[in-house]
């Protein structure tokens, strides 16, 4: 198994409250990964160390064998790591094409041997609009958008940056039915071309239905990790989800 | 005891006095810029703007400046709430970005600037009180009571500050809604009327500021932008949230500045600050004293 | 447009300006021509950091004065012909630029404008102190009456005229250049959320330290040729307000997403100020700069161009937001 993602004892303070507790994570290139836990329990603080929106006080983060301490997140997204917000974070004076155009400006065109023309860049643009259901939409603000839309224009431009592992941070939440399985297929077919995910969610089904595995975080601390059906009868994450 | 000793000692000291006045200039600005989040740079103006109040009520009514600022206050609390009211219609409902709100005081502090010359003219105005020519002598050390009663003054006001955010409810919810706006409309409050008292009462402060600037030097309607460098350098150093803080970064700045002044030349002083602030900047954003 | 022909454009646009006030032979219009132009410049410059990246800079003022000075002590130790004086106000402007970067562009928005006001009053107390450049009495400069150019001998402040019209152009096809590119992509992107910008792949930081270089050379040049056209440098003047808030009121009130925006409003404002100078005072000319500011900040936040062009689509929806947008054509 080639470790794609390795995490060792990374550490998270701020002030005197502790986000992060010596949290370890491997993931393997092609895995599912879902990423659970209560609110406040360290998941977006771990995603922010990973992608390096904050660095992580101790402990490191390894992605393809690349050492990631230190480097800013225009970096690692350079390296292949992508990642999209949890609330959306559109560019707001630009078009969805052209919030689509950015990653494939500046992540895919500046890696070796990736240069892209301007049609390239363009057909791209579009390709990516059209795989997540913006395609006649490429010319409107993000502004226009439902909520649905801009959650999947944050993956389209997560993925123009042609990454080997997406993290989703909870594309999902306060989405309808059809809407969860139309992102989660989204996310299905992605992997199918190759992409690791790590899925984070609150909505159980849909973590569910696409993890391989499943990894709970409580109170910034891993407290369990493996097979989905596993997890979830182990008594501590019980413990931590009866009490929600 | 050498002179440069004695020259250092009272450096110090007036270092000291002029470190209170400074903290009465800054507090305003920490409670719009570190409570509020809102870039008042047109504070320096608002500041000037109450010199020439005292100035003028002291010329026609005979007033002492600083008592005059006092009676002055309501027009500075009024002014300030409706400049907070036009800010909030126009920027922070819409949720404009920074760059619109920066400008709009810029314009602010502008307009204050000319009006100021228009009515005024460029020539300095100074206050004669019964007080500003004496000084107190205690051994080596000088007590000018133009620096004396300004140091006291200040730091009364920054202490009626920090008691009213502490201990009485208006103050306390001020300072929650810096924190948490939501929590806030919970408890049936309303968070805009409570920012605008708070930005009210920063502008008021301008009024008290600007009678101990004239009472210490003559005025003149530019010297506002020289201050700007030196009010945000002294929240930074002192932490933007901590009133006490901001006191203590106000005397270090008014320390160095003096001993600047005393062994270099006093056109070097503003210097010192804005360098000050550059690099606080650079290298400790969160000030001395942390966020 | 391409931006080679952009270039000629405007310069062509720029020799006919010239023809014209040469035809109608008022020195005036040379005087308020170059104001108007060095205010197109200095505006144009500011933009390109406040504007496309968002991050506003109060010390304009300081880069326009770096390049006037750089040209004083270039008069003073080793005299150069006067566009080469520009370049070297550019350069030095730039070289400022960049240190202020480095040392404010890791902050927040507004600790960076407070820093930037910083700097402008570290610089100006600094050449007010140096008497070589001197100091707070000011500097002479002798400027000649005429001079020869391609067999012509025309007077000094066409010749300064000229060389305004020239910057202009250079300095507006640059933006226009600039905001078409994958740089302008970069800037835009810093400017509407920096974060996202980062998480996908923009180097903001080293777009930010570009756009602060780029900017501050564009002010240092706009202020190079300024000690020949007053004769006489003083740090007050020259540090002073006039410029700060023009170099910012004028793309705000013009529009500060398109490199159109600067002019319109350094020609609009410019003109404007011109009358009033002569017909009220100098001072209220500042005040209405300043009334305008703020009224264009409270009602129309895009400017003028962003009011033309709700006027050109009132419809809502898809057509007006097109408008807007920016795109790669």
């Amino acid at each position: 198994m080639t470790r794609i993602l390795d995490i060792k004892a990374v550490g998270k303070r701020f002030g005197g409250f502790v986000a992060l507790d010596n949290v370890d994570l491997a993931v393997a290139a092609g895995e599912r990964v879902g990423l659970i836990g209560p609110n406040g329990s360290g998941k977006s603080t771990l995603v922010n160390c990973i992608c390096g929106a904050l660095q992580n006080d101790s402990g490191t983060v390894h992605f393809d064998g690349v050492p990631l301490n230190g480097l800013q997140p225009h970096q690692r997204t350079y390296q292949g790591l992508a990642r999209s917000f949890q609330l959306p974070r559109p560019f707001a004076t630009m078009s969805v094409a052209d919030n689509i155009r950015i990653p494939l400006l500046f992540a895919v065109h500046t890696r070796r041997g990736h240069h892209l023309s301007a049609a390239e860049a363009d057909r791209r643009c579009h390709e990516l609009a059209h795989s997540v259901g913006l395609g006649d939409k490429s010319d409107h603000a993000p502004s226009s958008l439902t909520q649905v839309e801009m959650r999947k224009l944050e993956l389209a431009r997560a993925m123009a940056a042609d990454p080997k592992l997406l993290i989703a941070d909870e594309a999902m939440a306060g989405l309808s039915d059809s809407e969860v399985d139309d992102i989660v297929n989204l996310l299905l077919r992605l992997n199918a071309e190759g992409v690791t995910i790590i899925m984070i969610e609150h909505i159980m089904k849909a973590v569910l239905n696409f993890s391989q595995r499943l990894v709970v975080l409580v109170s910034g601390r891993k407290i369990a990790d493996g097979l989905p059906e596993d997890v979830l009868r182990h008594p501590d994450v019980e413990r931590a989800y009866l009490g929600q | 005891m050498g002179m440069t000793t004695e020259l250092l000692i009272n450096a110090v000291v007036a270092g000291i006095l002029l470190g209170g006045f400074y903290a009465a200039l800054t507090v305003g600005i920490s409670l719009s810029f570190g409570i509020l989040d809102i870039v008042n740079i047109a504070h320096p103006a608002f500041i000037i703007l109450g010199s020439y109040i005292a100035y003028l009520m002291s010329a026609t009514l005979g007033l002492d400046p600083i008592v005059a600022s006092v009676v002055a206050l309501p027009f500075f609390f009024g002014l300030g709430a409706l400049i907070y009211q036009v800010y909030y219609l126009s920027f922070e409902r819409r949720g404009q970005d920074p760059m619109r709100g920066l400008a709009f005081f810029f314009g602010l502090l502008i307009i204050t600037e000319v009006v100021l010359i228009m009515v005024f003219g460029v020539d300095y105005r100074y206050v004669q009180t019964a007080y500003t020519d004496v000084t107190l002598h205690y051994g080596i050390i000088d007590l000018p009571m133009r620096m004396l009663v300004p140091f006291v003054v200040a730091l009364l006001l920054v202490a009626v500050l920090i008691l009213f955010l502490s201990r009485t409810f208006t103050g306390r919810m001020i300072m929650a809604v810096s924190q948490d706006a939501t929590a806030l409309r919970l408890l049936a409050a309303n968070p805009v009327r409570i920012k605008r008292i708070a930005f009210a009462l920063s502008v008021a402060t301008a009024s008290v500021a600007g009678a101990l600037l004239i009472v210490i030097q003559p005025v003149e309607p530019s010297i506002g932008r020289e201050y700007i460098g030196r009010i945000f350098a002294i929240c930074v150093l002192g932490g933007l949230q901590s009133l006490p803080g901001m006191v203590i970064g106000a005397m270090l700045l008014g320390i160095i500045e003096s001993i600047t002044a005393t062994f270099y030349g006093p056109s070097w002083a503003p210097a010192v600050s804005f360098s000050l602030l550059l690099f606080a900047l650079a290298f400790r954003p969160a000030g001395l004293f942390g966020r | 447009m391409r931006t080679p022909t952009f270039l000629l454009v405007s310069l062509v646009l720029g020799a006919v300006l010239f023809a014209l006030a040469r035809a109608l032979g008022n020195d005036y219009l040379f005087f308020a021509g170059y104001t108007v132009l060095q205010y197109l410049v200095l505006a144009t410059g500011w933009n390109i950091l406040g504007g496309y990246t968002g991050y506003v800079n109060f010390g304009a003022s300081a880069f326009f004065a770096i390049g006037a000075y750089t040209s004083v002590v270039l008069q003073k130790a080793c005299p150069l012909p006067l566009p080469l004086m520009v370049v070297a106000g550019g350069l030095v402007a730039g070289l400022i630029g960049l240190a202020m970067g480095y040392l404010t562009l890791r902050l927040r928005g507004a600790f960076f404008a407070i820093g930037t006001l910083a700097l402008a009053v570290v610089l100006q107390t600094i050449v007010v102190n140096w008497d070589y450049v001197g100091g707070s009495r000011g500097a002479y400069v002798l400027r000649p009456a005429d001079i020869q150019i391609a067999g012509l001998t025309l007077p000094y402040v066409q010749y300064l005229f000229g060389i305004m019209i020239v910057l202009a152009a250079v300095a507006v096809t640059i933006a226009r250049a600039v905001e078409r590119s994958r740089l302008g992509y970069g800037f835009a992107t810093i400017r509407d959320d920096e974060a996202a910008a980062e998480a996908c792949g923009v180097p903001t930081l080293r777009l930010k330290l570009l756009a602060t270089v780029l900017s501050g050379a564009l002010m240092g040049m706009a202020g190079a040729p300024l000690p020949y056209f007053i004769g006489y440098l003083q740090p007050s003047s020259t540090f002073g307000l006039d410029y700060a808030i023009n170099a910012i009121a004028m793309p705000m009130i013009g529009g500060t997403t398109s490199w159109a925006g600067p002019v319109i409003g350094a020609v609009l404002l410019g003109t404007l100020q011109q009358f009033a100078t002569v017909t009220i005072s100098s001072v209220a000319n500042l005040l209405i700069v300043g009334l305008l500011l703020i009224g264009f900040v409270i009602v129309a936040p895009n400017g003028i161009i962003g009011l033309l062009q709700k006027l050109r689509r009132p419809a809502s929806g898809t057509s007006r937001t097109h408008h807007m947008l920016r795109g790669l054509r």
